[in-house]
């Protein structure tokens, strides 16, 4: 098959597009891995009875605590579980350090590209990036040239997808730089696993990720304004009918700080304060999960319900730090992708550790052409699109499916990408019929500050449906453990 | 601490506490119903849990006669009647929702996994168990969170303002219990100390929990005025009048500041009157005249209370 690459854009291994993918556990040969061995004694040795049985109380303890997301377009009010499976994700430590440098590589690459197109745009007159990219996207945000952030951090918070697919590389699927949600479930999915199978994290090293909240606090106050000794940290959430509000509560609970919804904010003389029993009490750091748009009615949607009016204001003055910071989607677009590995080369020098998905850009009428003529083959993205909605699967598509889609496609092929239809690895996941391999994904969160730090693995994400690509919640996808072992 | 927060706090509490009454007000109905006496008289009485929870105009609009099978079904499980036990469920875990990061995790799933318990009942399940075997659930269930909350929670503005919902809802919930007997027929003279009347007085004293307290205390025959002043005069009856208006008070003085010393005057003005009150005034005066006025100014306490905490810009 030929795959015409442009740019720097790394070509995929061999093998990449095989119809056999790599499953984490057991080698071609049929043996387990070594890394899987613990296990699948354990497996092997426990009833079914009682594994059914953990099953169900995972589901029992999940909707007490409370663990559940709205999903949009339902009944208003509506919560669900995300499936817990509790199969494992198991990764070698030795692995693990290469993605750990390699997150860390990209993660800093990213946010000095931030700081880049929002002064000087070096990269863009070196010629690396066009620089309509840059200054047409819709993510670009003008407010935001010329001002300073603590640090230079722009993406505080970063989630970047990784999959597996050939014989095990590891690729990045998309980076989440505006506000990257699931750390909530990687918690809760090792604190329910501990409370299941106490007996394997006594006989295995299963690296620990419960300091998460301390390493979010610890980031998120090194961050605040300058001059600012002990600074208050409050988390925004757009509320509870939000579909994460869950998680928003739970890490605000975790951290200690309050959580705050836009009317429980106000800003006087460009400082931000919050509404207490007391009477107004300043702000320094505002770990938000409103997207910008929302932020604050005068900046942005004039119609926003969530925001703070005067926000950016008192924010573009230095009095409050915003993490994320406002305009980080310009470098997590679908149509930026593409550059990454050449940021990391340009304001890093080095080679990057984790290759990026051989991506097509259909605004390119060589690559349009290719992709139409492939659309069965290929996955088929909009740019602006997030969650998995808006993408086309070619394998699983139907005609009628591929002819709607090429239409618009044509309508703003600039609005759109394609990538091969990687066969993502599969991990044993409990499904109707037993145990079944299932594609799954792994999103780690990376946090940044004074240093870049991560807690090891992250949230795995698993396609309960047989044969599915599909990880996101919100289609039917579940969650599993991450394990770095060693 | 956000006046948001406290606000959802104060409320959640008092959906607990006025959840778990509810309970009690229909347990002591339906015990009284089971009395041997006159027909038309146990049909009256179902009329007290409307009259008390003030829901009696909304219910005659969905129902022809007032009697034991739809009161139980409207006050329990009715989603569409804000009183009911289902809606004090819903609103105490939404309220807990909305402030979860101010609660522990304990306090939470306590809630959370009653609401959730709830859904499983409907009015099969409430005939086969038996409506008292619920209601014992129910107050159980009331009894737990506020014990998780005094084990776990940190005692700082989130639980005083929990702790202040609890006992302002409280004593309103007794002075509507207490009142009870006004709005049942009223015993003819010659029933005046006879059994029923001391089956309906003993029945009040069991829905607050203080028959054994009351013997203890008097060592003597149930009387009204007795009932009355334990439930209303007595400090070391936990569901009293003066009990819950004592918390409340030395609650709103840790809470002091500027903004609410109106709130506090209140609050210390109603715990004075009840800390130096005899019973014999009070009757004089009538229980019923009393009680409809200490339900007005606590009623004007709340709403102090909202502007001094709640509403701050």
């Amino acid at each position: 098959m030929q795959i015409p690459l442009r740019d720097a854009t790394p070509s995929g291994p061999t093998g990449m597009f095989s119809d056999s993918c790599y499953n984490e556990m057991y080698a071609p040969d049929g043996s387990v891995r070594a890394h899987y061995a613990r296990l699948a004694a354990w497996l092997a040795s426990t009833p079914a009875e009682r594994v059914a049985h953990m099953r169900k109380a995972a589901q029992v303890l999940f909707h007490r605590v409370g663990i559940t997301f709205a999903v949009y377009g339902e009944d208003s009010g509506a919560e669900r579980l995300i499936p817990f499976d509790i199969l494992p994700h198991i990764i070698p430590v030795s692995e693990w350090r290469e993605l750990h440098a390699g997150l860390r590589q990209r993660v800093r690459a990213l946010n000095m590209f931030l700081h880049d197109v929002y002064h000087d745009r070096e990269i863009v007159k070196a010629g690396k990036i066009p620089e309509d990219k840059v200054l047409q996207n819709a993510q670009y945000r003008r407010e935001m040239q010329g001002i300073g952030v603590p640090g230079g951090i722009y993406a505080h918070i970063a989630g970047v997808d990784l999959v597996r697919a050939g014989q095990g590389e590891y690729f990045v699927l998309e980076d989440n730089l505006r506000t990257p949600s699931g750390v909530s479930y990687m918690l809760e999915n090792r604190k329910m696993m501990m409370r299941l199978v106490p007996e394997l994290f006594a006989q295995e090293l299963i690296a620990p990720v419960e300091h998460y909240p301390d390493l979010l606090l610890d980031m998120l106050r090194s961050v605040a304004p300058h001059g600012v000794h002990n600074p208050t940290v409050v988390l925004l959430t757009p509320g509870q009918f939000n579909s994460a509000y869950f998680e928003h509560a739970f890490l605000a609970q975790q951290m200690g700080v309050e959580l705050v919804e836009g009317a429980d904010l106000f800003v006087k003389d460009d400082v931000v304060y919050m509404r207490t029993t007391s009477g107004p009490q300043p702000v320094d750091v505002i770990y938000r999960r409103i997207d910008d748009d929302f932020l604050d009615p005068v900046a942005f949607r004039a119609d926003s319900m969530l925001g703070v009016p005067g926000l950016v204001s008192a924010y573009r003055k230095g009095h409050v730090t915003l993490a994320n910071a406002v305009g980080t989607g310009v470098a997590d677009d679908k149509s930026v992708y593409p550059y990454v590995p050449d940021m990391i080369r340009f304001y890093l020098g080095e080679e990057p550790i984790i290759s990026n998905v051989p991506t097509w850009r259909l605004e390119n009428k060589e690559d349009l052409g290719y992709v139409l003529e492939h659309l069965q083959e290929l996955v088929v993205k909009e740019t602006q699109g997030s969650g998995g909605y808006g993408m086309l699967i070619g394998p699983t598509s139907t005609a009628r499916e591929r002819e709607a889609y090429k239409q618009r496609v044509l309508d703003a092929p600039h609005k759109f990408i394609a990538q091969p239809t990687l066969s993502l690895s599969t991990c044993p996941t409990f499904v109707e019929q037993g145990v079944a391999p299932r594609h799954i994904d792994l999103r780690p969160f990376v946090l940044s500050g004074k240093d870049v730090v991560m807690v090891p693995g992250g949230l795995t994400r698993v396609a309960l449906k047989e044969g599915s690509l599909v990880v996101n919640s919100s289609q039917g996808g579940g969650t599993k453990d991450t394990w770095i072992v060693g | 601490m956000l006046s948001r927060t406290a606000n959802n706090l104060f409320w959640m509490a008092r959906y607990v506490e006025r959840g778990e009454n509810t309970a009690r007000i229909l347990d002591i109905t339906y015990r009284m119903s089971l009395m041997p006496q006159d027909r038309s008289v146990a049909q009256k009485e179902w009329f007290a849990p409307l009259n008390i929870t003030g829901t009696l105009f909304p219910f005659s609009g969905r129902f022809s006669t007032v009697g034991a099978h739809d009161v139980l079904r409207y006050m329990v499980l009715d989603p569409d009647n804000p009183s009911s036990i289902m809606s004090c469920a819903r609103a105490a875990r939404e309220n807990a929702r909305a402030v979860r990061g101010a609660i522990t995790s304990e306090m939470w799933e306590v809630l959370n996994s009653t609401w959730l318990e709830l859904q499983n009942f409907n009015e099969s399940r409430l005939d086969t168990e038996g409506v008292s075997h619920f209601f014992d659930w129910v107050k159980e269930r009331a009894h737990l969170f506020r014990g998780v909350t005094v084990g776990t929670a940190l005692k700082d503005e989130a639980f005083h303002f929990n702790r202040l919902g609890i006992f302002l809802e409280r004593a309103d919930n007794t002075a509507r219990i207490l009142d009870v007997k006004y709005h049942v027929l009223l015993p003819s003279v010659e029933d005046v100390g006879g059994a029923v009347d001391y089956y309906q007085w003993a029945a009040v004293l069991r829905s607050v929990s203080a028959f054994e307290s009351y013997r203890k205390v008097y060592r003597d025959v149930i009387t009204p005025l007795r009932v009355a002043e334990l439930l209303i005069l007595r400090v070391d009856m936990p569901r009293s009048l003066h009990a819950c208006m004592r918390e409340a008070y030395d609650i709103m003085q840790i809470l002091a500041r500027p903004q609410a010393e109106e709130a506090l005057r209140r609050a210390g003005a109603l715990w004075s009157e009840l800390h130096f009150g005899r019973i014999d005034v009070i009757f004089n005066r009538g229980l019923h005249e009393y009680l409809t006025e200490f339900l007005t100014r606590t009623d004007a306490l709340g709403q102090e209370i909202n502007r001094s905490y709640f509403t701050l810009s």
